[in-house]
């Protein structure tokens, strides 16, 4: 064949047809009813060369307009050190799968491992997975798994400061199932504890998610929220941004037991909503419950260590209907991406990283409310994102930021913007923001 | 790779004050984090400088077999080459630092990838409508059911809550039904590894009014093509049921027969498998699902955005390189490839079912059962001699199933080595059984002891620690 993927010449072609006792490449599909068969040509283009693949690639990448990043809601523009690409791209990880023959894959399941110990280690939970879709499907596997450990309960409880992309998946996922989703109030921008009390002893809930920063970038005192929930049997689940457990109390010391999330914010880069990571860690006792891969520490055959995929019989390849999910390939190459990051960033790396963040959070708010142009909107304290009231027109507003190349942030409400901030932005972007801004 | 030196976790390798980022010099340093809201303890991460940190994630890579390193028959997982120009578009500034929900007229060029994509797909599936959202096989076969009940709501057909699914289905199928809450009803197969229509008749019958669909891959598990399809998306729909065609065996349809033509209304593409996209040790993939019109009214959002865009650019860049031209060829030179290795092999190993194959087909162990070599035995003495081993036990049909799928990528060379190391083994598996057994011999590490593993969980080196003390 005359395409450079397909390595069969005509003879190779005739002498395999001859050894199967076929006489054409159509007769391989002799037993394909002729009323469903395919005749013809497919209606696509023809084929390109890979010249003409990346001229028009060029010329789709010139129709969008990559903007200076103040907007978050789930996406922030961290740095990706460059050490992560060039080995992530490194093909024994990039052209593997899923680690089954354990003895060749040891470079898969040893970076798991590490990434399963990582994370557990950043949420202050007892274990890991191998990785989740991300934030919002991890989320909604977190409901499930809260159902399938509380037995009969079947109510979860979502906070009204989550973000609202997440909770929409935890409903499409709930929809279809025996499971009840109801919000918890929130009173200005942080959870009604005293709602959450209220529902919790109306009896019947598997878990309760709050999420950490929450989606208004606000820092909620959980006190007491774990005490309320095991009170009443249920599970609290808290949905946290990864990089902030840098330095923020963790779900861990908060006496969660369920931690989600997305890891997009440990470098991933945006790329237009994916492919990011799914995380989740939880408390030891409620391992066997866990969705997805898990990786575990064994020994070989000559008392080498050696690490395996483990606790399989929780898996849809075993169980089947009884799985505790369905997942099956998830966001393996991912997992490698943050572990590279987090093993170069270090304990301190990351620390300072969201250390950065949020001191040019505090510099921008601070410097927006000085122009008179902007006020407060929840007296709580943030990390590295925050609402602001503008006493204009947001849409105007954000008009002329795109004008000046900057994606000013998310509007959300009438006069509401919710803007974050990382390490990534320097003094004269934000100042230039300021400047357009208090124009 | 040398075990010994470069076998360590990175925690190993960590020593207080290594450093191995730099970030700018801090411009706005004067804000405090007050203490209350801060972790009492630091998060033990590694400490480590660059060089060790490339060295030692360089030297794991050497321990992984992918197909850039040789051949891959997993069956089932269409194990395609990759191609490098399809990493490279994918990684291309203008794609890559684009935020979600930046307004529409700075994401044209993205959003214009997503409905030409959408395109595409409709015209090499036979369907109407795609979405680009699910992240996975397994997401889109979920995605799929809620438009097959989202369907069945609409219309108040609340009572059908019940999925038809061959007993030879992969376990996703099963597992996604019970995600989205529908009660199984396993179909029969026939000794011959097609459904057993008779059977689907006689469940259909009972519970006609209880059906939501009925989820299939064409060729089946066994790589058989199922002949019976228009009669089966007959009954199927008759009973007001919808036929769910499951991707995974997507790949030797390709210039053969569209999903769309064989009677399903809803599908989704594994592109990882059938559109060569990397398989990541474990993702991510991408799995859209399509439909026929009028059912994209009921597709969920089942991602905040366009799935795993970046796995997308890569199908783009790949459905577009191959063209018209030769999309169409991917399905026979793959199943030539099967039914070539089948006809050489079958002397030896034992094929349960004749007869043509499409892309991978199934034996069930050696054919001398003499020996006691097990398929497990063959599958790692394969890795000795350099190959990945083929999907071992699985389908469950019988009691030693070897699964082989070989894609269009494989020369007639590679394939033909192949033949040779396994008629080799077959004849080590009468000489030197013992050899087999303790297989493999010469990876890194050696056959590794899953009982201890999951008999006391060890998955943190936290936990391998506190083990050691």
């Amino acid at each position: 064949m005359d395409y450079k993927y397909f390595p069969h010449t005509e003879k190779d072609i005739q002498e395999m047809l001859d050894t199967i006792g076929v006489k054409s490449l159509k007769d391989l599909y002799a037993e394909v009813p002729a009323e469903i068969r395919f005749q013809g040509e497919y209606d696509i283009p023809s084929e390109k060369s890979e010249l003409e693949i990346r001229q028009l690639f060029d010329k789709l990448g010139r129709k969008n307009r990559p903007l200076t990043c103040f907007a978050g809601a789930g996406v922030y523009d961290h740095y990706t050190p460059s050490v992560i690409p060039s080995i992530v791209a490194r093909s024994e990880y990039l052209t593997s799968y899923t680690p089954y023959q354990a003895e060749i894959s040891q470079g898969t399941l040893h970076y798991i491992f590490e990434y399963q110990s990582m994370m557990a280690e950043l949420t202050g939970m007892d274990v890991s997975n191998a990785s989740l879709y991300d934030g919002t499907t991890a989320t909604a596997e977190a409901a499930m798994m809260a159902v399938a450990a509380g037995k009969k309960a079947n109510r979860i409880l979502i906070s009204d400061t989550v973000d609202p992309k997440i909770t929409e998946m935890v409903k499409t996922y709930a929809h279809f199932q025996q499971m009840e989703i109801e919000l918890i109030a929130q009173k200005q921008g942080v959870t009604d504890k005293h709602d959450m009390q209220t529902k919790l002893e109306a009896g019947g809930v598997a878990g309760v998610i709050v999420q950490h920063p929450n989606y208004f970038g606000i820092i909620e005192d959980y006190t007491g929220f774990a005490d309320s929930c095991h009170d009443n049997k249920a599970l609290l689940i808290m949905n946290c941004v990864a990089a902030d457990l840098a330095i923020l109390k963790t779900p861990g010391e908060w006496n969660a037991d369920i931690a989600v999330g997305d890891g997009q914010s440990l470098g991933i880069p945006m790329q237009f909503g994916g492919p990011y990571i799914g995380y989740m860690c939880c408390k030891e006792k409620l391992i066997r419950k866990m969705p997805g891969r898990i990786v575990g520490m064994t020994q070989d055959n000559r008392g080498q260590r050696a690490f395996v995929l483990t606790l399989q019989a929780r898996e849809q390849h075993i169980r089947r209907q009884k799985a505790t999910s369905n997942i099956c390939s998830n966001q393996s190459l991912m997992a490698l991406f943050v572990t590279i990051y987090m093993a170069l960033m270090g304990k301190e790396g990351l620390k300072e990283a969201a250390r950065q963040s949020y001191c040019n959070a505090h510099y921008l708010h601070e410097q927006l409310l000085a122009t008179n142009r902007f006020t407060e909107v929840f007296p709580h304290p943030f990390f590295n994102e925050f609402c602001v009231k503008y006493d204009g027109d947001v849409d105007g507003l954000l008009k002329r930021l795109e004008m000046a190349g900057i994606f000013g942030g998310i509007k959300v409400g009438d006069n509401l913007l919710m803007i974050a901030v990382t390490e990534k932005r320097t003094k004269e972007e934000m100042d230039k923001l300021i400047k357009i801004a208090a124009s | 790779m040398n075990n010994k030196l470069y076998g360590n976790l990175i925690f190993e390798l960590s020593k207080e004050g290594r450093r191995g980022y730099s970030l700018p010099q801090h411009q706005c340093e004067k804000y405090k984090i007050p203490q209350t809201l801060c972790r009492e303890k630091d998060a033990e991460l590694p400490e480590c400088d660059e060089l060790t940190v490339v060295r030692h994630y360089t030297n794991h890579s050497a321990n992984n077999f992918g197909v850039n390193n040789g051949f891959y028959p997993l069956g089932s997982c269409t194990m395609k080459y990759n191609p490098c120009i399809d990493e490279e578009m994918a990684a291309q500034p203008a794609f890559r630092d684009l935020h979600p929900l930046q307004p529409a007229t700075t994401v044209a060029g993205a959003k214009e990838v997503c409905h030409d994509l959408e395109q595409l797909l409709c015209k090499l599936t036979g369907m109407d409508a795609f979405t680009l959202k699910p992240y996975a096989g397994a997401h889109g076969e979920l995605t799929g059911l809620m438009v097959m009940r989202g369907y069945h709501e609409s219309r108040h057909d609340d009572k059908r809550t019940k999925v038809l699914i061959p007993d030879s289905a992969h376990g996703t199928n099963p597992a996604s039904a019970a995600v989205c809450g529908l009660e199984v009803l396993e179909v029969k197969s026939l000794v011959d590894g097609t459904i057993d229509v008779e059977d689907l008749k006689a469940i259909i019958k009972e519970q006609r009014e209880e059906i939501a669909g009925m989820m299939m891959t064409n060729p089946n598990t066994l790589g058989l093509f199922e002949k019976s399809i228009p009669e089966i998306a007959k009954l199927v729909h008759d009973c007001g049921g919808l036929m769910y065609y499951d991707g995974a065996n997507l790949n030797p349809m390709l210039g053969a027969c569209r999903p769309g033509d064989m009677g399903f209304d809803v599908m989704h593409v594994n592109v990882h498998k059938t559109f060569s996209t990397p398989h990541g040790g474990g993702g991510p993939g991408a799995g859209p699902v399509g439909v026929k019109a009028g059912l994209e009214a009921f597709f969920p959002a089942v991602s905040p955005y366009e799935g795993n865009f970046a796995v997308l650019l890569r199908t783009y860049a790949y459905i577009l390189s191959l063209g018209k031209e030769h999309i169409k060829e991917v399905g026979p030179l793959a199943t030539l490839n099967a039914n070539y290795i089948k006809e050489r092999l079958k002397d030896l190993y034992l094929l349960p079912i004749e007869g043509l194959c499409k892309h991978e087909f199934v034996f069930d162990g050696l054919a001398d059962k003499s020996t006691g070599v097990t398929t497990m035995d063959v599958a790692k003495r394969l890795l000795d001699y350099g190959y990945h081993a083929p999907t071992i036990y699985f389908p469950l049909l019988f009691h030693e199933s070897l699964m082989i799928e070989p894609t269009e990528n494989e020369s007639k060379e590679t394939i033909d080595s192949f033949i040779e190391v396994m008629r080799k083994i077959a004849q080590e598996a009468k000489e030197q059984p013992e050899e087999l057994k303790a297989a493999p011999h010469r990876t890194p590490i050696g056959r590794v002891d899953d009982v201890q593993a999951a008999k006391h969980p060890v998955v943190t080196y936290q936990q391998m620690l506190h083990d050691n003390n």
